[in-house]
């Protein structure tokens, strides 16, 4: 019972689970790769666009020294052209760059919507296992937040990385072509600033990684205050919560605090280096220019050509920090990406024999089963169990004995620790999904419910159900007539987690859902545990016509479900420790018998 | 179920329409108030480097018209040496800005943020019924974020590039009043383009923002709901609303997008366009000597200085949008009135509870039907237990909620000992009275924690921590892996159902209080560990006023009396014997057989078997206690 780890070395609680090495810019590259053409063609907008509106000072310098001296001849010729030109190129970046946008939008807006896809898959093909740790806060936080930061860097970095690379290569190359000595001299400022950028680089991806572990922490305690509210309020946890949500809120706001810093220390650096570049070329050209080696249009053209080569430095640096902000969520992304399901699908599933005529539900087996949670001791020690097709079982036994665990093996929400389960002869890890499902359907402990209409929920295992079987479904078990009392009927919205119908309800609408998915195996942990005796009874009266031609598993505290089973089970720390007909058991005087008597006294 | 969506989150569409992006960032003030001087500081700083960048080109004017036009060698090394001074300065200034808002605006996004968490934790719980929690999650998250950044850039620079640009243009106008002319031409087009653009924006910017919040809600219930996601294998309709919410978000961004590219399309051509007459009509001058043609680089290098700024304002617009839209979202949230939480009293002593005519119906109830409940009379003796029973749905939950004012009563009164409810302060009534919910609730903290903040906070010793585990039969507790100290996962799944309840009805006791109220607190335990259960809280219900919410007759045995709830009102009160022998309803709701006649030979027979003696209930207890089989955690 004690094998778990201390708690604080588990990457789930640092919330660094681990990923292969570059695993980021794998991910990136693979949401960009189906857009590649696209990229292609949003990186020669940009070309042509920035050629249009660098082309600007050259013309000027044209018109400096070739379209004064002839208009000042009387030839307007050189004149009309600049101006021509000019018009050009304003128009053509014009439209070429709401070409861009466009373009890019799109490319950034596919990714956005196949990466909110693939986290969201994802993560409901991971098994419970994976969830009971990482927490539903995260994962929003994961959808949510760390894919924003993504937004921010594929919506407006792309661009900004384009254009600044594209209009430092442009202009190089210009000033090379220019003056080839003082291009060269402007060439040299390139190191300092690429010292600059790396070391932003690795500074405010360390700010960033902490942040977005601070964005979840603060996300999960949110989430869990406003899903708890009732307990929060009515055990009056608001002040001890404000001031637990501020100690993370806090951190938050270091951790953002940093990120910032470091952005605001990049651009000091960056721009000190620009202009410390900017007047010692001036001074360089100006000296030629006076000592008659190099003409003043040049200087005109290169001071400003300087002035535009540095002004994206900022834009640079925004660049620089929503990359850095989204590659530390791509890599928490890639990190829960890169997280195999603990009950994986099989590579090679094999098909659910085609019932034999007559065959009523599907035959269970356990076979050597032995199950223990990762985060507790063994629950199930070794058992087998076989439970003929058609057969109602009943469980019953003690709270925490491990009735539901075994329910949930049988529902393959975990994979057995040893041994293994199967559904006629098919071990379950071999199955194919959509043939577990239609083979073994549980009513959990806790009947969740989803927002959306009633009819909506009964349907979660049969989405094309018509309402004529859904209301049969749910006249079967006694559902129909306060359902039909709602407002509006089965198209009520019942709210998030079901909280517009009462609590005996919701269990009446769980298992509607479950009649309706039709399934061979149908088990039912508790499934009438908080509805009254009357309504109990109904259920029980109807499990014999909906428990007809199917395998049952049926767990339940009040033993008159068990009146209807014909077999009972009795569990005890994992292990079952009676088995037979009710009958049988009740001669036994054994466990069960007690329990029967007890159970009989406390009736009316 | 997309198409629920909407209904769970308050229509925005009128809102946006009515107010103004200026009154809507306005109301940012309070936040933004402590660190008003150093975000005014960082725009004079931002502005005076903007000028810093401006006074550059008149350098080079300087110099290109002085020493270099007159070959002076000692002026052309004073020119570099101001350039570069001017340059350092410059440098300086950007990142003193910076650093001056940096940890102030952080801090005004958590203060935000911290403001809107408290807040939401005291709105009334209907409020949490009717908003979808991603649509919280995204206004303290997402939103927030926006409006730092709006802080931290588009306000600054709308005041910095708007004073670039009008100190710009009088250095143009004071270089060259006629080519200024020229390249004052776009405004007006400018401003009618950009009014457009404005109104169009922020509607798809708040569309965008909601469709964002509702995407978070689809994901936190396919996580929360991932038991069921398995038990009912993919679950497709919460894959297509994810889907349908994702496409609709998509197409909202690409109506952003398609918006944002037409205005940077005309604020991109439009300046060019001057610009290319300016250098035109200047060359002309230039050529009739009317202008130097110095004067003309520092005209056209000013006028390429204040494209940036020009160009800037349409993604400041848009920035300014959103954040108007966030800021909207965010005081949704913040207006909504707390509960009226009113009231000095204090509870005098032995009344008990005490409720008179209460009336409730819940606010989205349908018009014309009945109320839920209409009327409730009911009389809970100090230290009684009084069992509440009805059939599904009668109410009984919500009658509940209304004793620690998690709902309000629309009518009539309710006292704890004398004292009326809505006259104490809400805190005081819920020292006075715990729960223990049907849905045991638990929070991801360690088994200590969760059961101790039962007392509220002012806390619990270890020995009263251990006698309400005593007291639930948490004997399980001890066998998990660090004991009290477990931490029992998100919502307390990771322990069984029935610990689950244990640990909530151990929450309830803990703190002593004077009033009980259980909510069917039994229903997940087995028959043994809930005699055992019961004969323990028997001990502790002999202090309390207490209401215990019960299906079954064995929770009803807990009870002195029974109180039993029938079409929103209290139909019967009086032992489980009597009951069960004037009032057929309370026969049909313990025996769950029709009303026949086989009951009606059975029912006095076993109701004299079971007549509540209160104290020791001896017939149910002894067969039990008996029994071979304990707790198996033991
Ligand atoms: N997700 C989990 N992680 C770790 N331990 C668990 C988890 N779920 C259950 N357990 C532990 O396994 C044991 C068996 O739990 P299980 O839910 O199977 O009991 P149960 O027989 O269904 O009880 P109940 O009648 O109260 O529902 C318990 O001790 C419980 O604490
Ligand atoms: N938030 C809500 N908004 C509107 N109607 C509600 C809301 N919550 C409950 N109801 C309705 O009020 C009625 C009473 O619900 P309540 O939960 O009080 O029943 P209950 O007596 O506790 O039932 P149960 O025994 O099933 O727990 C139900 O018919 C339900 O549909
Ligand atoms: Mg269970
Ligand atoms: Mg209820």
């Amino acid at each position: 019972m004690t094998t778990a780890a201390p708690p604080g070395v588990d990457p789930f609680d640092q919330d660094v689970l681990p990923a292969p090495r570059n695993a980021q810019m794998i991910l990136l590259r693979s949401l960009l790769h189906p857009h590649r053409s696209r990229l292609w063609l949003a990186t020669v907008l940009l070309l042509v666009q920035q050629a249009a509106v660098q082309a600007g000072p050259l013309l000027v310098a044209y018109a400096i020294d070739h379209a004064i001296p002839a208009v000042r001849d009387g030839r307007h010729g050189a004149l009309i052209a600049v101006a021509c030109g000019y018009l050009g190129c304003g128009l053509a970046s014009g439209i070429l760059q709401r070409a861009f946008i466009r373009v890019a939008a799109l490319i950034s807006q596919d990714v956005l919507i196949e990466l909110r896809g693939r986290i969201f898959r994802h993560a409901q093909s991971l098994s419970l296992d994976f969830h009971e740790r990482y927490t539903s806060g995260r994962l929003i936080s994961r959808a949510t937040s760390d894919v924003e930061s993504i937004r921010e860097l594929l919506s407006d970095g792309l661009e900004e990385l384009i254009e600044v690379v594209l209009s430092a290569v442009y202009i190089s190359v210009l000033l090379l072509i220019l003056d080839w000595r003082l291009g060269l001299a402007t060439m040299v400022s390139y190191g300092p600033l690429y010292v600059a950028i790396r070391s932003f680089q690795r500074r405010s991806m360390v700010a960033y990684r902490k942040r977005s572990t601070a964005t979840a922490a603060v996300i999960v305690k949110f989430t869990e205050t406003m899903n708890g509210i009732r307990p929060v309020k009515a055990f009056r946890r608001e002040e001890p919560n404000d001031a637990a949500f501020g100690e993370l809120n806090h951190r938050h706001e270091r951790a953002n605090g940093d990120a910032i810093l470091e952005m605001a220390r990049y651009v000091v650096g960056s721009r000190l280096i620009a202009n410390i570049a900017i007047a010692a070329i001036v001074l360089w050209g100006a000296y030629r220019v006076a000592q008659g080696g190099l003409a003043l249009g040049v200087l005109a053209a290169f001071v400003l050509y300087l002035r535009r080569l540095y002004d994206p430095i900022d834009r640079l640096g925004m660049f620089l920090n929503s990359y850095q902000s989204a590659a530390a969520s791509l890599e928490k992304i890639a990190g829960l990406l890169a997280q195999e399901p603990g009950v994986p699908e099989p590579a090679r599933p094999v098909p659910l024999p085609e019932r034999p005529a007559g065959q009523p539900g599907r035959a269970v087996v356990f076979e050597d089963v032995r199950f223990a949670y990762r985060t507790g001791g063994e629950v199930l020690p070794v058992f087998g169990l076989r439970v003929p097709a058609g057969q109602t079982v009943a469980v019953v036994g003690a709270t925490g004995a491990g009735k539901s665990t075994l329910a949930k093996l049988l529902a393959r929400f975990y994979d057995p620790t040893d041994g293994r389960i199967m559904l006629d002869g098919v071990p379950l890890r071999e199955l194919a999904p959509a043939d577990l499902r239609r083979g073994v359907v549980m009513v959990t402990q806790e009947s969740f419910l989803f927002s959306g209409t009633v009819a909506e929920n009964i349907t979660i295992g049969r989405p094309d159900a018509s309402r004529a079987e859904v209301e049969a479904a749910a006249k079967a078990i006694g559902a129909h007539d306060f359902i039909a009392a709602l407002p509006d009927g089965y198209d009520t919205d019942v709210r998030k987690r079901g909280g517009r119908i009462s609590a005996g309800q919701r269990q009446l609408v769980a298992f509607a859902r479950a009649l309706l998915a039709d399934p061979g195996v149908l088990i039912l942990d508790e499934a009438t545990s908080s509805l009254d005796i009357p309504g109990e009874r109904a259920v029980q009266h109807a499990m014999h016509t909906v428990l007809h031609g199917r395998t049952a598993v049926i767990i339940a505290h009040r033993l008159s479900t068990v009146e209807i089973a014909d077999r009972v089970l009795v569990m005890r720390d994992g292990r079952i420790v009676e088995d037979g007909t009710p009958e049988e058991l009740i001669a036994d005087s054994g466990h069960f018998a007690g329990l029967h008597q007890a159970w009989q006294d406390s009736l009316v | 179920m997309s198409g629920a969506m909407p209904a769970t989150t308050p229509d925005p569409a009128p809102a946006v329409r009515h107010r103004s992006v200026i009154r809507s960032l306005l109301r940012l003030w309070p936040y933004v108030r402590p660190v008003r001087i150093r975000l005014g500081l960082s725009a004079a700083v931002a502005v005076v480097a903007s000028c810093m960048s401006l006074l550059i080109p008149l350098v080079l004017k300087w110099m290109v018209d002085g020493p270099v036009h007159d070959k002076d060698t000692a002026g052309v090394w004073l020119g570099g040496g101001l350039l570069l001074l001017l340059g350092l300065l410059e440098a300086g200034l950007f990142g003193v800005r910076r650093w001056l808002v940096a940890r102030p605006l952080a801090g005004v996004e958590a203060s935000m943020r911290a403001a809107l968490y408290g807040h939401l934790q005291r709105l009334p719980v209907d409020f949490h019924d009717r908003w979808a929690s991603g649509q919280l999650l995204s206004r303290a998250t997402m939103d927030l974020q926006i409006l730092r950044m709006f802080l931290a850039f588009p306000l600054v620079f709308l005041v910095v590039n708007g004073a670039t640009i009008l100190i710009g243009f009088a250095i143009l106008f004071a270089q060259a009043w006629l080519l200024g002319l020229v390249l004052l031409a776009p405004v007006v087009p400018l401003m009618i383009v950009c009014s457009y653009f404005e109104t169009h924006y922020a509607l798809a910017a708040r569309t965008a923002q909601d469709q964002a919040g509702d995407l978070a809600t689809v994901v936190e219930e396919s996580v929360l709901g991932i038991r069921i996601i398995k038990a009912f294998g993919q679950h497709r309709s919460q894959a297509a609303a994810f889907r349908g919410q994702a496409r609709g978000l998509w197409g909202t961004e690409m109506r952003k997008a398609r918006l944002l590219s037409d205005i940077w399309a005309v604020i991109m051509t439009l300046p060019e366009l001057a610009i290319g007459g300016a250098l035109a009509v200047g060359v002309l001058q230039v050529a009739d000597h009317k202008l130097s043609a110095g004067t003309l680089v520092a005209f056209l290098s000013t006028a390429l200085a204040l494209r940036w700024p020009v160009e800037s304002i349409g993604f400041l617009l848009a920035m300014s949008n959103e954040a108007a839209t966030a800021a909207d979202r965010y005081f949704e949230a913040m207006d909504t009135p707390e509960a009226d939480r009113s009231g000095t009293g204090d509870a005098a002593a032995g009344d008990g509870l005490r409720m008179t005519g209460v009336r409730f119906r819940y606010p989205d109830a349908p018009d014309g039907g009945p109320d839920l409940l209409s009327g409730v009379d009911l009389h809970v003796r100090p230290g009684e237990t009084m069992a509440l029973v009805g059939a599904t749905g009668s109410g009984k939950t919500t009658l509940t909620a209304l004793l620690p004012r998690l709902h309000e009563a629309t009518g009539g009164r309710i006292t704890l000992d004398g004292a009326d409810i809505a006259g104490l302060p809400v805190a005081r009534v819920r020292e006075l009275l715990a729960v223990a919910f049907e849905e045991p609730t638990l929070f991801s903290a360690s088994v200590r924690e969760n059961v101790a903040m039962g007392a509220g906070p002012a806390g619990v010793t270890e020995a009263d921590v251990e006698r309400a585990l005593a007291v639930a039969q948490c004997d399980f507790v001890a066998g998990l892996p660090h004991g009290l100290d477990t931490q029992v996962g998100e919502q307390g799944l990771s322990l069984s159902g029935g610990q689950r309840q244990r640990l909530a009805l151990a929450r309830a006791v803990v703190g002593r209080p004077r009033f009980l109220v259980l909510d069917d607190p039994l229903s997940a335990l087995d028959v043994q560990t809930e005699a055992l259960v019961e004969a323990a809280l028997r001990e502790v219900l002999r202090e309390t006023t207490a209401l215990v919410v019960a299906h079954r007759p064995s929770t009803v045995l807990l009870a002195d009396r029974v109180a039993l709830l029938s079409e929103g009102r209290i139909t019967a009160v009086g032992t489980h014997a009597e009951l069960l022998r004037d009032s057929a309803e309370y026969r049909h709701l313990m025996s769950g057989t029709a009303d026949g006649a086989r009951e009606e030979s059975r029912a006095p027979a076993d109701a004299a078997e079971t007549d509540p003696a209160p104290a020791g209930a001896p017939q149910a207890d002894s067969p039990l206690t008996d029994l071979p089989l304990e707790r198996s955690e033991a």
